[in-house]
Parts: structure tokens; sequence; C-alpha cells
């Protein structure tokens, strides 16, 4: 079973989180069409290499956020919190609360 | 059943040896096909029977050969015994103990007189793939065959009647895991252990020592300095008669333990820094014609009978030796009074031809044309390495030719292995490598535990002090040569546990089975209980001969865990699953409820009769307990965005004191939660979910908070089990809750239906009620802290008794529901129904900016070619159809579904929730219900879902 670095509490047990797939952009669902928005719920690239994915620390401290891991031999190099998250840190000039608690 | 008793110290049994394991003082007997048989302490199962003079053990898995010793270890194909009610027992491993009933598996009517044997005479009809082949067709026979193929099904009995195994789990986290406690794992275990490092030594067998157990006398004292020194060192944990059965990413590691008392298997989970594999060699058969004959021994399998068990092995032997390993079987055989009638070596150009005999080896005829009497044939003919544990963890097996053996390639930073499996040499040079091994084992488990504390961005502190960057060297292991010996001129058995022959394999490459992967799922050799330890090399050098190529060019097939068979108690084991129950489950229990088992939660299904509950709520009052139900506690001024954003329908305008119902959908429209939400203050909002809900609503609710708007104001507590909830339901409920509710007014002008309030309940404080329910009556639903959730129940119970209160459960409220036309998501609706097919279209309100499902809601409106759900009754009020009935037109078009279906006390008629095709969903439709049994009822489809009180009146008043 490969460990997940959570952003939180560190590396701990994959069976720990939940796998949420790979990070996909959504569509403005206001202007979105079917055959896109579709291909935004189902169609994945399932890359044979390195890929962006979320998870969730479902059985720990609840934290969503993006982890970059190479799908042939499960290394991880990159765990960071979701883009939204980076985003408002970025817009605001400070620590965002939730980033930092 | 004879009662002769063969005696320990009879037959076969030696003189005391100098490296024995048996304990001479307990001496007890155990049973064996039903006679009494004499054994030691200490003894294996097949120790004891070979001992008393026993040579055969089991019946082969296809044509029925007798077979006896081979390997005298855990993988010993031939020896697979039941014990009891256990079955396919490892005999030449595991311990016999007084009274054990042993039996021989695989065999009709009896070991000697085996009917299935007639099976030899026709291994040219059983050729690989015979049954896949001859039992195809015709298709409408497969029940035929199957109870004919049946009776040919090797293995022992296994029977669901045994209550006295127990199972369980345990997780450790070792720095450094050691598979394998011969002479390299414990020197590697105490090198780590001076290191520093915590260390779990894993041993297959009953004691450390590995091949140092039946080797010289210095060989002996070297093991007794290894066992003092492992003992004496309290980072290692030592773990006998226990295997590591696979290793996974990350090192992840499984251990299968057998050495506890009370436990028949343990599986160890453990996260090991650094795995060591230290498994040392395994003896490989050698493949001839008569070679899985009684009487045909591997050298170390000899050397173990007479060393550790002081049993002789038989009288007089011919030795096919091609290393030291049958040079030192030949001195043990003499020193045992084995008479030597000749040997063979192959390192001079002898070689075997085949054994002959019935029963066993009687005959043995070499290569030279000469024909030796002989009972015991020993083979020394090289060695497999026992890659598994590395292959698992990425490492791919080289062929070196020059040894005749495979090895392993460099394996990751956190694999390190040593011994046997690594090169020869002599042992101080084994052990010289060992300790080098297992220090260097420490270093990196020391790096990982500093990386990982500091992958931990919340850990308390990080040590500072950089480790030990210089990688101590170790030293390079001498190879020795070996001759290649696989097949000697003639064809005999490659895979003893699936009796496999030479023959088979080449008759498959011939097939065209010419990739080594094909041909061993076409011939299942190495598929077996010995997981091709002891046959895969064997196997990759006859089809290697068949195809014409060499074995480097043939490649090995891949090891994949089990290393060694686990069991499947094991693998269950003890499941670490939470119960959660209700504060209100000892008032449960005392009153004789059904438990209902609603994922995590235990919950009464009903107290005896859910027809009569149901009567009594519609005449009387009753109350459920609805704690189960997920609850969250929502606080911040922005709560109302997070509500617009889940649900479906609008909550910008919650007044304080109201409730709302709503529906959550997932972003492909399909329905996913309902519940009601309620506003208790300002800025406080309690939502509650299904009960099979808050985990998924609660995760909905998070990613919204953390990935999607993250700049909105809103805390989160779930709160499910803080509060103990039950429902208060029938005309009566009012009066109830007068006689037990302070500081609410409870009229129904000031506290009217859909509304909720704070206060005081029974005396208790915190508490919120509101006016809602499942049922269709008038009815409060009471939230208190759960710690007074027993005590609320009982005064409502207790003050309600002259209004005729009485508990109902699960079933009743399903009743009821039902009666009303409330669907339930998951049960009226599946992962492929939207909310307009479950006829929410009032409560979707596509006009608001943005909700989750939103897109594809728009396209599912106005789309009529879906399945509507619809309430339906059918004609004969007394048939019941049962859930999952298919609504069909004509003969078999499927144009429906009864999705659910009770008998109504209320109405006294059965009564349904169920989709249909949209021309079929107006009322007075009639449609045809196809039953189970293949019988057809037909039923109405109703004006409104409800059928009972459809204006809602009743709960209204």
């Amino acid at each position: 079973m490969i460990l997940i670095p959570c952003i939180h509490c560190g590396p701990r047990n994959a069976s720990e989180f939940a796998y949420l797939g790979e990070l996909g952009r959504q569509p403005d669902p206001n202007t979105t069409t079917p055959p896109e928005w579709r291909r935004y719920l189902y169609t994945k690239a399932n890359t044979a290499g390195w890929t962006v994915e979320r998870w969730v620390h479902r059985a720990g401290c609840g934290r969503f956020f993006t982890v970059e891991r190479n799908t042939l031999d499960n290394k991880i190099r990159t765990a960071r919190p979701p883009d939204a998250q980076i985003r408002l840190i970025q817009q605001a000039g400070r620590a965002d609360p939730k980033a930092d608690a | 059943m004879t009662t002769m008793l063969r005696a320990a110290g009879s037959a076969a049994r030696l003189g005391p040896q100098p490296g024995e394991v048996i304990d001479r003082a307990h001496r007890f007997t155990f049973r064996w096909n039903g006679a009494e048989t004499a054994a030691y302490a200490g003894d294996t199962i097949i120790s004891a029977l070979a001992a008393a003079g026993e040579r055969v053990f089991s019946r082969s898995f296809k044509y029925h050969r007798p077979r006896g010793l081979l390997t005298a270890s855990f993988i010993d194909p031939g020896c697979l015994v039941q014990v009891g009610k256990e079955p396919n027992v490892r005999g030449a491993h595991r311990r016999v103990e007084a009274g054990m009933a042993v039996r021989a598996q695989n065999v009709w009517p009896s070991l000697r007189y085996d009917v299935m044997a007639l099976n030899q005479a026709m291994t040219r009809m059983l050729p690989p793939g015979f049954y896949y082949k001859t039992f195809m067709a015709p298709r409408a026979l497969w029940p035929a065959y199957q109870m004919v193929l049946r009776r040919f099904a090797p293995g022992g009995v296994v029977t669901n009647t045994r209550t006295d195994a127990y199972f369980d789990k345990r997780y450790a986290h070792p720095d450094v895991l050691i598979a394998g406690g011969g002479p390299a794992g414990m020197a590697a275990a105490v090198a780590a252990a001076d290191e520093g490092a915590k260390v779990l030594l894993v041993e297959e067998e009953y004691e450390l020592g590995g091949h140092l157990r039946w080797g010289t006398e210095a060989d002996l004292a070297t093991l007794r300095e290894l066992r003092d020194a492992v003992a004496a060192n309290e980072r290692v944990e030592i773990m006998t008669n226990s295997t590591v059965a696979a290793r996974y990413d990350g090192n992840w590691v499984a251990v299968a333990q057998r050495n506890l008392r009370h436990v028949d298997e343990r599986l160890i989970k453990a996260r090991a820094k650094v795995l060591v594999v230290a498994p040392g060699l395994i003896e490989r058969p050698y493949v001839f014609a008569g070679n899985d004959k009684p009487g045909v021994m591997l050298s170390t399998a000899v050397r173990r009978l007479i060393n550790l068990y002081a049993v002789k092995p038989g009288d007089r032997a011919v030795v096919f030796t091609a290393n030291e390993a049958g040079d030192a079987a030949i001195a043990d055989l003499e020193r045992a009074g084995v008479q030597i009638a000749r040997v063979v070596d192959a390192r001079r150009g002898g070689n075997l031809v085949r054994a002959r005999g019935r029963g066993g080896v009687q005959e043995v005829h070499l290569a030279d044309g000469a024909r030796v009497e002989a009972d015991l044939l020993v083979t020394a003919v090289g060695w497999t390495a026992p890659t598994t544990l590395l292959t698992m963890a990425g490492g791919h097996p080289v062929y070196n030719h020059r040894a005749a053996r495979f090895f392993p390639s460099e394996p990751p930073e956190d694999v390190l292995a040593t011994g046997g499996i690594v090169g020869d040499g002599t042992l101080d040079q084994l052990l010289a490598h060992a300790r080098a091994v297992g220090a260097e084992a420490a270093r990196r488990a020391s790096i990982r535990a500093r990386n990982l504390r500091a992958g931990n961005p919340t850990a308390p502190s990080v040590d500072q002090r950089s480790p030990d960057s210089s990688s101590s060297s170790i030293p390079d292991l001498p190879i020795d040569d070996s001759p290649a010996l696989f097949r000697s001129a003639t064809h005999g058995i490659v895979d003893y546990s699936e009796d496999v022959s030479s023959k088979d394999i080449f008759s498959a490459v011939r097939e065209g089975y010419d990739s080594i992967e094909l041909a061993k799922r076409y011939t299942t050799a190495t598929m077996g209980p010995a997981q091709g330890k002891l046959e895969m090399v064997n196997a990759i050098a006859v089809h290697a001969e068949a195809a014409g190529r060499s074995i480097a060019e043939t490649g090995s097939t891949t090891w994949r865990p089990p290393y060694a068979p686990v069991t499947l108690g094991a693998l269950a084991g003890r499941a670490f699953e939470p119960v959660s129950v209700s504060p209100m489950q000892p008032w449960h229990e005392r009153h004789d409820a059904r438990a209902l088992i609603a994922g995590h939660w235990i919950r009464p299904d009903h107290y005896g009769d859910a027809a009569a509950e149901v009567r009594n709520v519609r005449r009387n009052v009753g109350i459920i307990d609805v704690t189960p139900l997920g609850k969250f506690d929502l606080r911040g001024p922005d709560v109302p965005r997070l509500l617009n954003h889940l649900y479906v329908n609008k909550w910008s305008k919650l007044a304080i004191g109201s409730v709302r119902y709503g529906v959550m959908c997932a972003p492909d429209g399909v329905v996913l939660d309902d519940g009601v939400t309620g506003r208790l203050g300002e800025d406080r909002y309690v939502m509650t979910t299904t009960s099979s809900g808050p985990e998924t609503v609660w995760r909905w609710i998070e990613e919204a908070l953390q990935t999607e708007h993250p700049e909105w104001r809103v805390h989160v507590i779930p709160v499910t089990a803080a509060y103990a909830s039950m429902n208060v339901a029938g005309p009566n409920s009012r009066e109830l809750m007068c006689r037990v509710v302070a500081d609410v007014d409870l009229d129904p002008e000031a506290f009217p239906y859909m509304r909720v309030r704070n206060g005081r309940i029974a005396g208790v404080d915190g508490c919120f009620m509101w006016r809602i329910g499942f049922t269709g009556e008038l009815s409060y639903e009471l939230h208190v802290p759960a710690a007074y959730g027993l005590h609320v129940w009982e005064t409502l119970l207790d003050v309600g008794r002259d209004l005729h209160i009485g508990p109902f459960g699960i079933e009743a409220q399903r009743i009821m529901r039902l009666e009303k036309g409330h669907f339930i998501v998951g049960q009226d609706t599946d992962a492929l129904t939207g909310a307009f097919a479950a006829g929410l279209a009032p409560l979707v309100k596509l006009d608001k900016e943005d909700f989750i499902g939103k897109p594809e809601l728009i396209w599912q409106e106005g789309h009529e070619d879906i399945l509507h759900l619809v309430a339906l009754q059918p004609v004969d009020s007394s048939v019941v159809p049962p859930e999952g009935s298919q609504i069909i037109e004509g003969r078999r078009r499927i144009v429906g579904r009864i999705t659910s279906s009770r008998m109504s006390p209320t109405l006294g008629r059965s009564i349904c929730l169920g989709f249909v095709a949209p021309h079929l969903k107006e009322p007075g439709a009639i449609v045809t219900v196809r039953l189970p049994d293949g019988g057809h009822v037909p039923a109405t489809v109703m004006e409104h879902h409800a059928h009972f009180d459809p204006e809602g009146v009743r709960l209204r008043g």
C-alpha cells in the first residue's frame, strides 16, 4: 500500500484517503455543452506516467489536496492545497486561515 | 480401526543426534488414518510417520500416484494432510501434537487402495488442457460435468461447522523487517539492531537457524552463538513459524504469523522502513522418470530427517550428487546406517535414467546401464533462489548459466538481500555479508524515518542531526559453478503439486504455447501450493529445452503474492469495523427489538409486529429512534450560499425558525441524498441527511468549502452522534409533547408544520425539535443531547402511557412512508435516477446561479424518454409483488420495475412505488408486473405518489 503525503498530517496509508480522480478543469456550468461537460465528468486521460490527481484524507484530518503521482511506480513528487485555496491566498496577499490552521 | 501401536522408537528411529529437535522425554500418540502412532514432542506429523515406517502420505492431484517425502519442509508437495477439521495442513512442517487426528487427503476409499489411481493408466488421455477441452460442450451438460469433476477435485475437506478457529490482525512498524531466520537473517538482525534499528525477524520454520541446524559440529556452535546474540538483543522481535507472504508498494509487508498459542493465524500488516530478504536457497528436484515415487528425496530432506528428527530415511540408497550438499548427505546417510548402494556423481558425468518400483522406489536405472536395487534415491542437483519478495519489489531475476540459477537484480532503495539468494562462499563470508547488509539496512531506515518525519508539516519537531550519509560497503559474495542439471534423458514430474510432467510442457510447446507465461497457465505448472518455489526453474528449463531456446531467453514467470499460501481465515481475520448504536439501544434490547444492520448502525427493525406499530401510530402515537439520521451543525453568514450550492432548490430566504426539504444531486444530475435543513438562529443551521448519507454529504460540503469556495465563511461540525434523535408521530403527539416540552408554544398556529424550535424537553436543555415526519402523521422530530437520549425516550413512554404510546421501528416507518409515497434515495432511486425522473421537477430551480448538477438537470428537463417514478396498486389487493419485480409489456419487453412494495395495514391492500416508461405514467394506466415465479399481476398507476392522505391533512393538523 502506498503512502500519501497529506498536506496536514504527513505520509499516511493510502487506505485512510479517498481518491477523487484526475484533476480536471470544470467547464463553466452556465455555458457548457453536454459533450464538453460529460467529457469533464467521465473521460480521463489515464496516463501511464506523471498525473495530477485529487485526494482527501477521509479517515484523518479531512483535507482535500492535489498530488502529482507517477502511475508507473507510485512515486509522488508534490502535494499541495487545492488551487482555489492557493488563488485565494495569492489574491489576499496573506495566509488564509484555512490553509494554516 | 486398528489398535496396533507403531512405536516412536521402532522402525526407522535413530539414536540421539547432536542437532535433533525432538524431545525424547516427551512421548505421546496421535492417529494416522485412525491408527494410533507414536511421536516425540518436536516431531513433525510426517517425521513421526516416517519414524514409524510410513512411506506414502498422499495421492497426487491428477493421476492419484502415491506420494511420499520429497523436501521434508514447509513446501513438501506430497505431505498435505487433513488434521481434524483443518484441511491442507503442511504435514512435513506442522508439529505433531498428542491426540491429533491426521488423515490422508485426496484418497478414495483409502490411501492404499485408491480408485482414482486408474487415472495413472489414463495418463495418455489426460494431456494438459484435458478438462478445458473435454468438458466444454454441450453447455447443457455443465451441471453433470461439475458433479463428476468435483469427485476428482483435490485437497482436504472444508467444513463450515468449524467454531474452534480464531484469526486476527496486527499492525507493525519495524525499522528493519528481515524475511528469513537462517544464519544470514540472524546476523543481519543483530547488526541492524546494534545500529539502533527496531528489527522484526521472521522465520518460516519453528526455529531459527536454517541450514546450520543440519550441519557440522562447527555449524551447530555458530548456530548457538547466533541464536544467543539474537535472543539477547531486545530490539529484535523474533517471529518463528511465520511467513513473509508479500511485499507491496512502500514496503507494506504482509506476514502470516502462526506461532501464537490461541490464534490459528495472525495477519501482520507491517510498514517496514527497510526490508531485508534472506530466504536462503531451496533445493531443486531433478526431472526423470519415476522422480515422484516415494523414496525419491532431495539431499536436504534426508539431512533434515536424520539430523533434526533422528529418522533413518531408507535402508539402501543411491545418491545422485552434483554438489557439496549431496556429498554431505552421503556422510549423514552412512552415519545413520543407511547402506550406500551407489554414488552417482554428476560432476564426473554420472546420470540417472529412471526410478522403478510399485508404491515406491525399488530399483534405480543409471545412464551407464547399471540397475541398482535401492529403496531410497537421493538427488542433489542444485538450487532455486526464491526471489519472490524481490520481484514483488520490482526486480527481475537474472539467469546465471555458470551457477545454473537465477539471481536477483538490483532492488529498490528500501529493499536489500543477503544470504544464499545473493551468492555462495564460506559461512564466514556469508555472515560478513549479512552483517554489512544489516548495518546498511539500519542506516537506510534511519534516513527514511527522518524523511517521513520531515514530510509531516504538523509534526512537533524534526531531528536536525543529519544521519550518517556514508553508505557502508557490502562485500560481494562469490558465486560457485554448478552443472546445469534439470532433466535426464527421460520424462518426469516437473510440478508435483499440479501433477505436470515434462512431457506435458513439451506437448504445450508443440501446441504453440511458446511463451513460458502462457505455457504456465495452460499446463498449470507452478500454480500449485508450492507457488513455484520447487518447480519454477525446472518448468522454465524444460520449456526452454522444448522450444529450443536458452533459459536466459525464456526468462522467468512473474512471482506474485503470496510467497506461501495464507489461510482465508487470516485474510478475513478480525474485521476492524466500528459499530454504532444510539443511546436508546439498551432500551431496544430490553424490549426485544429485532436488529436491523444499516451500514455501521444497528437499529430496531421492529418490536415484534410492524403492522400493529403502524396502526398505533395512525390511531394514537408512536416514537421511533432516528438517531442515525445524518446531522450537521452549520454556522456562518455564508451558509445560505453553501445550501444553494449543494441542494437543487432555493435557500436564500429561509426564515429563522423554519425548515425546508431539500434534494442534492451529483454533477451528473443523479439524486444523491435528501433531507431537511432548518435555521435555528441568525447564523446557525442544522442539516439532516439520510441515515446512509452523512459521510458522503460531509465530503461534498468540505469539497465545496475547501476546493471551490474557500472564501465562504462557513463552519461545519458533524453532529450525527452528538444528538439522540427520535420522531414522535400520531394524532396524540401534540398532547404528548405538551407534557414534556417547556419554553415552546406548541399551539398549531405558533408552531406549525415545517418549523423548528429550540427548547427544553423532559428537563433537558439544548434540544431542538421540528415539525416534520416521514409517516404523514402530525409529528415532531426531537434532537436531544445524546447523553440524555435514553432519559427523554423513557420519559416519553412513561408520560404517554394513557395516550397509548408505543415504539415503532424502521419497518413500520417504511410502510408508512410508502403509504405516503415518499421515496428513499438508494431504494427507489439508483445510480441512474435523475431528479426529474424521481418526480422532483417542482423542487429543481434552474434559475439559480449555480448548483451541483445544474448543467445535467437543464438537459434533463423536458426529456420524456426516461422512466418515471409512480405509485402503483396491484389490482388484486392481496398480492405484494416483491421489490425488484419487472414491469413488462408483451412477452418480454421491460418497461419498468417495482422499487418498493408492502401490504398496507392502513388501507388493507398492497401498495407499491415503481418506475414506468413515459407512455405508462398517466393515472389509471394498467401495467403488467412479472413476479419472480413467472406469474403476472396487473397493477394500476395512481394519480398521487401518496396512497394515503394525499392532501396531507393529517400532518398539518
